[in-house]
């Protein structure tokens, strides 16, 4: 059967018995097992649960938001009873006792979980190819990577192996590979998602995030995600705000620098065009700090990082440290390099105030526009093997995406178009903390706009 | 700015209780180097007067209720009372 691509779709497939929710499974499962091999997307199938939790929405009445969505969702998710990884060997053999929050939420509305998906161990990577159990390929063209750290939930989205799929960014881990695939990412506000149960990398800046193929499907998965859930003591509830009627969008002189690939850049102003054919003013801003992002990320970040993965002992969970990937280890020292006596004030402290400085911007820039246009990655997808030599290199794929991780306020990266090459490309829009809902309509403009129809790779 | 030296990587590995090979040690050298080299950078930024971000939220103080949740748990003066878990050494 051709899957349906949306969750309405699928609902009504559902409620008009067009096919069952164990049909939906026997599909998707079809396609995990025709590619799985070639792509390396999944690490985990859960077949088993997901004919269970089938049987149980065939039962049903439809009713619940999510009824029949089939999901799968990152390895540094919990799920209680099935092996988390977290993409790295540490953890080869880790079954967690309880699920992460965003699991739980997510079945609880009805969604059939299908498996555990492949990542850069820790979340540490912009490529899928830090992964200790190897490298996603692109389903869009396998010479190239989908991006990271979730490699895997945009492989399976993209390749139909599910409808929809959760990953975490923290620095653009979703929005990057969402760009990457041809998807719909989501970088939520911090605090609106609660991360209890997801694997933590770096606490000031990690986000649940989600993937989806329409700006639609993204507002119910959020809206099923967000609020308290009296774990993680950032989050916190609100009221869906009311939308605006007019939008005023801008987009920052500094985005344009060396490296920003011309197809990319040419990219940004079609995207500029169709939002003022739509009457919406887009105007110029500007964001002083911007080349500050990656060297205050790549500060914060490890820090962090050497601090959470210190729990990793070899005694309360799997291996010993012998057992962390390149990637991890350097970023622990880097870490540890940055926290050690002496150089603490030089660099996190300073990072910290430069931090202060860069949301000073923004604030500014928000009493003049509702949101920001930006590109996602500096060039369309890169080839595998292209950026690993040079870890630096690849830090600077993150210089659009850090920023919304360091502000903490929610971007939604959108697909746009592909490049002369055949891949995917995108943009992202940044708004004030909490205004996801007006991001997903001005998502929705744009798709309508350009007449956006989901696709497939595979 | 301190020039990160072969010394320098081999005691932040241990700092890190991370144990690294020679040709680990000769690899992330230079690739450390020109990491903290790149973010240095930010020296040159004016930070005079400007207070450090940690978090982004404005929460402060979050808690959650103490429950206790056995109803089986006795308290004695302000303290809980729990079966033993160590013996005494006979």
């Amino acid at each position: 059967m051709k899957t349906p691509l949306t969750i309405k779709e699928t609902q009504e497939g559902l409620k008009a018995k067009k096919f069952s929710a164990v049909e939906l499974v026997d599909s998707y499962l079809a396609q995990i097992n025709k590619y799985n091999k070639e792509f390396n997307i999944f690490l985990t199938v859960t077949e088993e649960q997901a004919y269970k939790k089938a049987k149980e929405i065939d039962r049903s009445n439809f009713q619940s938001p999510l009824s029949g969505v089939v999901v799968s969702y990152k390895d540094i998710f919990l799920t209680k009873d099935v092996r988390t990884t977290a993409g790295s060997k540490i953890l080869e053999s880790y079954i967690p006792p309880y699920s992460a929050t965003s699991v739980n939420r997510i079945e609880a509305a009805g969604a059939i979980p299908i498996g555990k998906l492949n990542c850069d161990a820790f979340a540490h990577g912009s490529s899928g190819e830090n992964s200790d159990f190897g490298v996603t390929k692109n389903p869009w063209n396998k010479e190239y990577v989908t991006g990271g750290s979730s490699s895997g939930p945009a492989g399976a989205v993209s390749a139909n192996m599910s409808l929809v799929s959760l990953g975490s960014d923290t620095g653009g881990s979703t929005r990057q590979p969402a760009n990457f695939c041809n998807l719909v990412g989501l970088k939520p506000t911090y605090g609106a998602i609660s991360r209890y149960g997801v694997i933590a990398m770096s606490s000031s800046l990690d986000t649940v995030g989600t993937f989806t193929h329409t700006v639609g499907d993204m507002e119910i998965m959020y809206d099923v995600l967000r609020g308290e859930d009296g774990f993680d003591g950032n989050v916190k509830n609100f009221v869906k705000p009311e939308i605006k009627k007019r939008f005023k969008l801008g987009i920052a002189k500094e985005y344009f620098i060396d490296g920003l690939d011309a197809e990319v850049e040419k990219m940004i102003f079609e995207v500029k065009k169709t939002y003022e054919k739509m009457g919406i003013e887009v105007v110029e801003i500007s964001l002083p700090h911007t080349k500050y992002m990656v060297p205050v990320y790549y500060i914060i970040q490890p820090a962090e990082v050497s601090s959470n993965l210190g729990r990793f002992d070899g005694i309360r969970y799997g291996n010993n440290r012998n057992s962390f990937g390149e990637e991890a280890k350097r970023r622990i020292m880097l870490g540890s390099y940055i926290l050690s006596a002496g150089y603490y004030d030089e660099y996190y402290e300073k990072a910290m105030k430069v931090r202060t400085k860069i949301i000073n911007d923004f604030d500014e820039a928000f009493k003049t526009v509702d949101a920001i246009i930006s590109p996602v990655s500096p060039t369309p997808p890169f080839k595998l093997g292209e950026n690993t030599k040079d870890p630096l290199k690849m830090y600077l794929e993150d210089v659009y995406t850090t920023t919304a991780n360091l502000v903490g306020i929610p971007s939604l990266a959108l697909p746009s178009t592909f490049s002369t090459s055949g891949l995917p490309i995108g943009f992202q829009i940044m708004g004030p903390r909490f205004s996801e809902h007006a991001l997903f309509e001005l998502g929705r403009k744009y798709h309508q706009e350009i007449d956006y129809k989901p696709k497939i790779a595979l | 700015m301190a020039r990160l030296t072969k010394k320098d990587v081999i005691h932040v590995a241990e700092l890190s209780n991370l144990k690294l090979t020679d040709s680990e040690i000769k690899k992330f050298l230079p690739q450390l180097t020109k990491i903290i080299e790149f973010v240095g950078t930010l020296s040159e930024v004016d930070t005079v007067n400007i207070e450090p971000t940690s978090q982004t939220t404005g929460l402060t103080n979050v808690v959650r209720e103490d429950r206790v949740i056995s109803e089986n748990m006795l308290t004695q003066e302000d303290y809980f009372k729990v079966p033993a878990i160590l013996t005494e050494r006979t």
